[in-house]
């Protein structure tokens, strides 16, 4: 218990430390918030006027304390190109977001970590080869590319994909609302063909998404297996005449598993990033998407808030990962 | 040691690792990609009769043809020529976004593992405080704060880059200060910026070198996301992310070449960059061979 509070509490002065960044993003790099919402056309007095109404010709430290209480209050600003609060807009999208990066982490959990498994078991095999290819590929890849890709040969091509028009066919009804997670919700609801539908919008993106993050996991999988399987308990749980899968899934699996749950707590967090691009691509109404017709908007308040947001999921992910490992690994809890 | 002998040996394990490096059939596939799109991009010019923002240089949407081997786009430029003068733009912020996150990270690094204390600590947290944030995410957040354009970009993938760098260096450099060749500078009365300069960031070189390789992809990378949702380069700008976003309309119409040329270019130079970056680490780190 000691080590939970512990690692909570050194939450603490990195959230503040990522408060500070954001705010000084915006405050000190040579770019002016005041031309920016202005536009490039106007006149220098109605800039100094929105200068004054944002605060900007306070000083720097008022400025800052003057953005912590708005923060406190729960107050990110007001997105002028949707005409609601920042807060307003990231609650009604967060759940798409939120259901998208589940769906996409769950994919590349299911396909990463046996296929670094089995690279790392057959070392120098056809399928060795196989996985790193997939994982240099994969790595490679910029997604907006893949996404359309996607959209081009699953949708155009074969019509096999639903039109990438958001999270459920505009024919069928959304689930009544429990958690805003539409699988989810429909499968509580019993509605097999919203969950049907919303199973089809989801996968394509997903994938897409989930294609970095499989290169990632599937990579540190099989490097933090060799490491094991090389070890001398291994080879001695090996020589007792164990079975091979106990082997494997007993001794060295559990013994990698913390880099794995690192290396996938990091790629959750960076879904985040990824999941801009892939919402934008595929009209999927999550934060990603409004970040995007934000920026097109050149409306910057909700890019701040997203970053805020971003980080602030980025380290209670991070705790997580640090948790889940304390409670594989004695060591750590005991550092 | 006497000066020659030291150059001489220098030299002979600098043609040790050329020979390994060759030797790495990737790593050289991975610099014939690169250096496949640096000539092609540099020399464009020369063998395109089209200019890359001139327009009606063919039909509208004409598909791949003789005539305009990767298809013209919507306003009937053509896209071959537009795909290598992007790859001037996307390698040049690459470079410069990659030399932005080495000229400051590995000095920062240097200083905080060398000094240590208290200055060490509050260099390393403002470090973590940057990789608290999806790179993504971070450079989004400078770019907006920039404005966009292609400027903006490359500064906020340099940004983005420094953590990653200034922690390397502080690793190394803690490593370093502790062996007796740093020892021995001291005791000779070598000022300490003679030792940091001098001794141990040489020593430190191989994983930077490799890190800058890894990090020119990313950057190409990101820097044409920034493009893609609007934060980088600006149409017409003949620049990868731009002419995939430009070119993002088109794909539920069939007309796939718009932005698969763009793509492909981007994917190839990364994977590039990738296997060039795992062949150094290969030939500069024998340790990492086993398990990578």
């Amino acid at each position: 218990m000691s080590y939970v509070i512990r690692r909570i509490l050194a939450m603490i002065p990195a959230l503040v430390g990522v408060v500070i960044c954001i705010f000084l993003l915006t405050r000190v790099l040579p770019g002016d918030p005041a031309r920016t919402l202005a536009g490039e056309q106007a006149d220098a007095a109605s800039v100094e006027k929105i200068r004054a109404d944002m605060g900007l010709d306070q000083p720097l430290i008022t400025q800052f304390f003057s953005y912590i209480g708005d923060l406190l209050r729960g107050d990110l600003g007001f997105a002028w190109h949707t005409g609601h609060t920042v807060v307003e807009d990231l609650a009604s999208r967060l759940p798409a977001t939120a259901e998208l990066a589940l769906v996409a982490i769950l994919i590349a959990l299911v396909i990463a970590v046996p296929l670094g498994i089995v690279s790392a078991v057959c070392r120098d095999r056809w399928i060795d080869h196989v996985g790193r290819v997939i994982s240099l590929v994969g790595a490679s890849m910029p997604l907006f590319w893949l996404g359309l890709l996607v959209i081009y040969f699953f949708y155009f091509t074969l019509g096999i994909a639903p039109a990438p028009i958001g999270r459920i066919s505009s024919g069928v009804n959304p689930p009544t609302e429990v958690t805003g997670l539409f699988l989810v919700d429909s499968l509580l609801s019993g509605d097999t063909v919203a969950f049907s539908s919303s199973l089809q919008s989801i996968i394509w993106p997903a994938l897409v998404l989930a294609t970095g993050s499989i290169a990632m996991i599937s990579r540190m999988t099989r490097s933090a297996m060799l490491e094991v399987l090389g070890q001398d308990y291994v080879r001695t749980a090996r020589s007792k005449g164990l079975s091979p899968r106990f082997v494997i899934g007993k001794h060295a699996f559990r013994n990698a598993s913390p880099s794995v749950v690192t290396v996938v707590g990091l790629e959750f967090g960076q879904l985040l990033g990824g999941a801009v691009i892939t919402e934008t691509i595929f009209s999927w109404p999550g934060v990603g998407s409004y970040v995007t017709q934000s920026i097109m908007a050149t409306d910057y308040a909700p890019v701040q808030a997203f970053t805020l947001l971003a980080a602030a999921i980025f380290l209670v992910v991070n705790l997580i990962v640090d948790l889940v490992n304390a409670a594989i690994d004695p060591r750590v809890r005991n550092a | 040691m006497p000066e020659t002998t030291r150059s001489t040996r220098s030299r002979t394990k600098a043609v040790g690792f050329g020979r390994l490096l060759l030797r790495n059939r990737l790593g050289m596939i991975g610099l014939g990609v690169i250096a496949f799109w640096t000539i092609g991009s540099v020399f464009i010019g020369l063998f395109s009769p089209y200019g890359a923002t001139e327009t009606a240089a063919g039909p509208l949407l004409s598909a791949p043809s003789a005539s305009h081997l990767f298809g013209t786009d919507n306003f009937g430029r053509d896209l071959l020529t537009r795909v290598f003068e992007g790859g001037k733009i996307s390698l040049w912020t690459g470079l410069i976004a990659v030399a932005i996150s080495l000229a400051i990270g590995v000095p920062l690094g240097g200083i905080a593992g060398y000094a240590g204390g208290w200055i060490g600590s509050v260099i390393m947290r403002v470090m973590d405080v940057l990789l608290a944030f999806p790179s993504l995410v971070l450079a989004m957040a400078v770019a907006a704060a920039l404005g966009p354009g292609t400027s903006s970009a490359m500064i906020a993938v340099g940004i983005v880059g420094i953590p990653e760098f200034a922690r390397i260096t502080y690793g190394q450099t803690i490593s370093l200060k502790q062996r007796e060749f740093v020892e021995a500078g001291r005791a000779l009365g070598l000022t300490s910026t003679t030792i940091v300069i001098r001794h141990i960031v040489p020593n430190a070189l191989a994983p930077i070198v490799v890190r800058s390789t890894l990090g020119m992809g990313y950057a190409i990378l990101t820097a044409a996301a920034l493009s893609f949702i609007g934060l980088g380069a600006q149409p017409p700008t003949a620049e990868w992310g731009v002419m995939i976003s430009d070119g993002r309309g088109y794909i539920i119409s069939g007309e796939w070449w718009l932005t698969f040329f763009p793509g492909l270019a981007i994917a190839t130079s990364i994977l590039g960059f990738n296997l060039l970056g795992d062949a150094l680490r290969d030939v500069l780190d024998p340790r990492l061979r086993t398990t990578a």
